[in-house]
């Protein structure tokens, strides 16, 4: 990607910005501006949506690490986020901590989980390790159900609104700040976790394991700290939406999330910070679309059109962007950006394109 | 004895769908190195196609069979060429992740198609009971195994003796050479996914006739895999053995371990430890090829 004319980069702490110029610090702002007033021109409804967005924006940053940057595919993301939500549950409902030591206490419950099942990784790649996330996911969820007396069982826990000092988060614009201040941080962080030494490797590991491990990148250590941060991140997500319905269930975890967090990935672009919000992003609004066209089709053909007319977009969507865009939506956003600045001389060798 | 031996011959009959079940993902696996996570949604739409053919149309069994087997090599045709025949060459994430897709998609036809409901027809495939001393055989278990037993019969007749079936083993081997030859992969892909399509379509069939179809049929599919990976992924012989023996393992463990679990459901989760068990510690199966390159 190339920058504009005119910008020059004199030394070191520039070239390794990632804010660069004026103009990115203003639109970074006015992004912030705008996200952080939403409460004040929105409905509830609207915000109940961005809130549910965050949390998955959260989710893919995790799952982003762990496979888009390291290539290990997981399918068991909704079964780590279990894992971190009912830490900080239990934690909340049982121990009383408060919210804000639940929060990091269901991460590193979750992150530890995603090192046990991150495991098999240093063994099997590809399919093997798809199938054993599955497998991590049904294996999660039944256990929650095994402990009953802790996590409830299938009856699920409630938890108690969540508070930090003084402030009741219990409202929904004050969960939305919160949401967003963390997906801020998180994204803040995952772009920079993949410029530090273990991105680098991550990369390494994704591109070449064979000559990553040449190189004298350690497979053993870094495949973990992927799984760790993956999970970690997915942990958050997972105590964020149970505290945000203050009631745990393992319902709120289905296996098709775990899917469907995938499918963000692969129509955001891997491999992508940017990607990893295009994606969710996206993805929730088309659920948004299906859950207000779906009630009129329901009317008009039969009843179970609805439920049928989410699987089935969920699935299509996927399919056709593997097909005709398997680079995401990060690809597109880099061409119409690449397309405006070129103008007029847009014709680019297609090797030059990044 | 006789509690041990009954749990035994139930799962010796259900363990010979799984079988079937998971020859088809085999099969998909040797051809084109595409792992389908679909095929239990094949089983999903067999169940339903067999009510479908049975209840609603009224058809005698044989005739329900070859509709429900047309339908499935459409069914396979099309697929492979929509989906698969585009993603070519791609890298093995986007082609798993299109099979996932396509599997939501399936779930999805068949909620929009038959409403995900429960739907039952016991008692319309054929009876025969059989009785060894104490053991009483269930008519339905008698009849998978026997289909079971014909359809894998079949196939390797199929393999052994046909001049597709041996394009199917030669591309299995090696691409390169076959394309060389002048045979047409694309025509052993398509070939290989109406395969798979239609002892999926045959396994729902045959698991719904015991069962009803729902779709619960689907979690069926899943634990193919796991018979999949206990066999090793590309031996079929390993898929038939790794059925009849996770079969037999997941009743026995439920019969037994089940009372003492609080929350019981063993059954569902048995076949996932046993995939990470044998992930851990043989990676390539009971009878799969032993690669020298890590999996």
């Amino acid at each position: 990607m190339g920058l504009r004319t005119g910008t020059f980069q004199e030394n070191y702490t520039k070239d390794m910005a990632i804010f660069r110029t004026r103009l990115h610090w203003g639109m970074l702002f006015a992004l912030l501006i705008l996200l952080f007033t939403c409460p004040l021109f929105f409905s509830d409804r609207i915000l109940t949506v961005m809130t549910m967005m965050g949390i998955s924006v959260i989710s893919v940053h995790g799952l982003n690490i762990l496979t888009g940057y390291c290539g290990q595919i997981s399918i068991g993301h909704a079964g780590f986020m279990a894992v971190g939500g009912y830490t900080s549950a239990v934690l909340c409902a049982k121990l009383g901590l408060p919210f804000w030591a639940a929060l990091p206490g269901g991460a590193l419950a979750a992150g530890i989980a995603g090192l046990i099942f991150g495991l098999p990784s240093l063994k099997i790649k590809g399919f093997y390790l798809i199938m054993a996330t599955i497998a991590a996911h049904f294996i999660i969820i039944w256990t929650v159900i095994q402990l009953r007396s802790i996590t409830g069982g299938p009856d699920g826990l409630s938890v108690p609104r969540p508070e930090i000092g003084s402030i009741m988060l219990s409202s929904k614009t004050n969960y939305f700040y919160m949401v967003m201040a963390i997906t801020c941080l998180a994204t803040l962080l995952a772009k920079n976790i993949v410029r530090t030494r273990a991105g680098r490797a991550f990369i390494a590991i994704r591109d070449n394991e064979l000559a990553a491990e040449v190189m004298g990148v350690s497979l053993w250590s870094y495949k973990l700290q992927a799984f760790f941060i993956g999970c970690v991140y997915a942990g958050v997500a997972g105590s964020l939406l149970i505290h945000y319905i203050s009631f745990a269930s393992t319902d709120q975890f289905p296996f098709m999330d775990s899917v469907w967090y995938l499918g963000m990935l692969i129509v955001g672009g891997m491999g992508s910070t940017t990607g990893a919000i295009f994606g969710a992003v996206a993805l929730k609004l088309l659920d948004e679309l299906v859950t207000m066209v779906g009630p009129i089709l329901s009317a008009a053909v039969a009843p179970q059109a609805a439920a049928s007319l989410a699987l089935i977009s969920q699935g299509l969507i996927i399919i056709i962007f593997l097909i005709f865009e398997p680079r995401g939506l990060h690809h597109r956003w880099e061409m119409i950006k690449a397309y405006f600045s070129l103008w007029p001389f847009s014709h680019q060798d297609e090797s030059e394109r990044g | 004895m006789a509690f041990f031996l009954q749990l035994v011959v139930t799962g010796l009959a259900q363990g010979m769908v799984y079988a079937l079940i998971a020859i088809g993902f085999v099969i998909i696996l040797k051809c084109s190195e595409v792992f389908n996570i679909a095929q239990g949604h094949f089983v999903l739409i067999g169940g339903y196609l067999g009510y479908t053919f049975l209840v609603p149309f009224g058809l005698p069994i044989w005739a329900a069979l070859g509709m429900a087997i047309a339908t499935a090599i459409i069914m396979g045709l099309l697929i492979e060429r929509l989906i698969l025949r585009p993603l070519l060459g791609e890298p093995v994430l986007a082609v798993i992740m299109a099979t996932i897709a396509l599997m939501i998609v399936l779930e999805g036809l068949a909620t929009l198609i038959w409403g995900a409901e429960y739907k039952a027809y016991h008692g319309l495939l054929p009876t025969i009971t059989l009785k060894v001393g104490e053991i009483s055989i269930p008519s339905e278990s008698l009849i998978g195994l026997i289909v079971s037993i014909i359809c894998v019969a079949i196939l390797m007749l199929l393999f052994r003796y046909t001049k597709i079936g041996l394009a199917m083993r030669a591309t299995a081997e090696d691409l390169q050479v076959v394309q060389s030859v002048g045979i047409r992969a694309t025509t052993v892909y398509a070939v290989s996914w109406v395969i798979a399509c239609v002892v999926g379509v045959i396994g729902g069939i045959l698991l719904g006739g015991v069962s009803g179809a729902s779709v619960s049929l689907a979690d069926i599919g899943i634990k193919a895999f796991a018979v999949v990976l206990l066999g090793g992924v590309n031996s079929i012989g390993g898929a038939i053995v790794a059925g009849i023996i996770l079969g037999t393992l997941e009743n026995v463990a439920a019969g037994y371990l089940d009372p003492l679990l609080p929350g019981g459901g063993l059954a569902q989760v048995f076949p996932f430890i046993v995939m990470i068990i044998v992930l851990v510690f043989r990676p390539y199966g009971l009878f799969g090829l032993v690669g020298i390159k890590r999996i």
